[in-house]
């Protein structure tokens, strides 16, 4: 079994083709990347609203438990049969995963940067735009990164359900392997989604250990902490 | 109760077993690997990031790598259950190690001034002082494992998930709403069958700090 896993990695046609792994490997993280995108211009400014006036707070409670409920693959075939095959679906249905988890990142980070050091900014004559972006905002980025850090997980996990509506990505080869009942195929592209998403996931919790000043943390995140586990696992 | 051509209440229990047992099972599992990761730093070093890493890879992947590592069948629902238990796992073991480290220092020394022995203090003092966190944790494990049940229908084994591939096929909207439906229905009732159960174990909890777990 091993070897013919193996033997399916190596094989020329998988490294040069149009269905090859770069091709499959970049159409996922395309996907993910632009759903992030997407899902973080929609969310980051009303999460900075919403931790700036401290108005609409239910509104990121609401979303972050009401939302882990939903089925994706649910979800994903809905919105296709709705709108018809195409990306335009998939990003949507990949947002409603990512919003949640930027949302509450960005929402905790500015509603926890010290009120003295907010007061401080007051103080000294600085408009309140200028308090949101040059106190709240710095402060906020690790929460801030640790939100993107679960909404990437999130998205590039459910990207792979993906092909099942008819798109590439490394879901392809799961769901063709399926189809045809060749599980060589199947535990390949497994194997790739896994090795992905663990990459990822090293590389931005390097990210916010990176954006996160002073001394290192023994525990990883405390406020986003709780939310960061409860939204992952697609 | 037949809809959509298919036999709902028999899907419906398989679904909730397919997304409590997994639950069940990581809890069990949880308890001694979080209390080890309490007591110990380098045990809590290896382990926290290891569960991290293995909550990562995705749910579909997961279901699929199973039997290479279990030597079972492609169909064999034994993949999902096992698949699962390893994310409840992955998420107890972190509330388990939370729910400990609340317990005060001053609790335990009273504790141990009282005669407590260690494992009459693990489980007379710090695992019932550590019910809300772990409740909330286990809320959290069991609704998502009713979502991720789903996902294994499109390798032929989702319960209720089924309702959404073969909507998909047959383009049939009303199937996938009912699945949507019913899913989130059960996840819901479970979590607040879940949220009495840590009222009842901890009484004190809900009065002191009902917001805890929301964010």
């Amino acid at each position: 079994m091993f070897s013919s896993l193996i033997a399916w990695f190596t094989a020329s046609a998988q490294w040069s083709s149009t269905t090859g792994i770069p091709t499959r490997l970049l159409q996922h993280l395309g996907y993910t990347a632009l759903t992030v995108l997407v899902a973080a211009v929609i969310a980051v400014p009303i999460g900075l609203y919403i931790g700036h006036t401290g108005r609409g707070r239910f509104l990121v409670v609401g979303l972050a438990n009401g939302l882990r409920a939903l089925p994706e693959l649910g979800v994903l075939v809905l919105f296709v049969l709705l709108i018809g095959l195409g990306l335009t679906p998939v990003v949507l249905a990949l947002m409603l995963l990512a919003i949640p988890p930027l949302l509450a990142g960005t929402y905790a980070g500015v509603s926890g940067v010290d009120p003295a050091a907010v007061d401080a900014a007051r103080g000294v004559g600085m408009t309140e735009r200028q308090i949101l972006v040059q106190v709240e905002l710095p402060n906020a980025l690790p929460l801030m990164v640790a939100g993107l850090r679960t909404a990437t997980l999130q998205v590039v996990a459910t990207a792979t359900i993906a092909a099942f509506v008819s798109l590439g990505g490394l879901g392809r080869y799961i769901v063709d392997g399926q189809a045809q009942r060749d599980f060589v195929q199947m535990a390949g592209g497994a194997v790739l989604v896994a090795l992905l998403a663990i990459v990822l996931e090293v590389a931005l919790q390097g990210l916010q250990r990176a954006v996160t000043p002073g001394v290192r943390r023994t525990r990883s995140t405390p406020v986003v902490g709780k939310t960061d586990t409860v939204t992952v696992g697609g | 109760m037949r809809l959509f051509g298919a036999d709902i209440l028999p899907l419906a229990a398989e679904h909730i077993v397919l997304a409590l047992v997994p639950v069940l099972l990581g809890l069990v599992i949880s308890l001694p690997l979080g209390w080890w990761a309490w007591s110990s730093r380098g045990a809590r070093r290896i382990l926290l990031p290891l569960t991290g890493v293995l909550y990562t890879i995705p749910s579909l992947a997961l279901f699929v790598v199973m039997p290479l590592v279990l030597g079972t069948r492609i169909l064999d629902p034994v993949n999902v259950v096992v698949a699962l238990t390893i994310y409840a796992v992955a998420l107890l073991v972190r509330s388990v190690v939370d729910g400990l480290d609340e317990v005060p220092g001053e609790v335990l020394t009273a504790g141990v001034a009282m005669g407590y022995r260690p494992l009459g203090l693990l489980f007379g003092v710090q695992l019932p002082l550590a019910v809300p966190v772990l409740v909330a944790g286990v809320r959290v494990a069991a609704v998502s494992s009713f979502s991720l049940v789903a996902v294994g229908a499109i390798i032929g084994q989702g319960a209720l998930g089924t309702l959404f591939t073969q909507g998909f096929e047959r383009f049939y909207t009303a199937q996938i709403v009912f699945g949507l439906v019913s899913i989130l229905v059960l996840a819901l009732v479970i979590d607040g069958l879940l949220m009495l159960l840590g009222r009842l174990l901890a009484p004190w909890a809900a009065a002191r700090a009902p917001q805890r777990q929301a964010v």
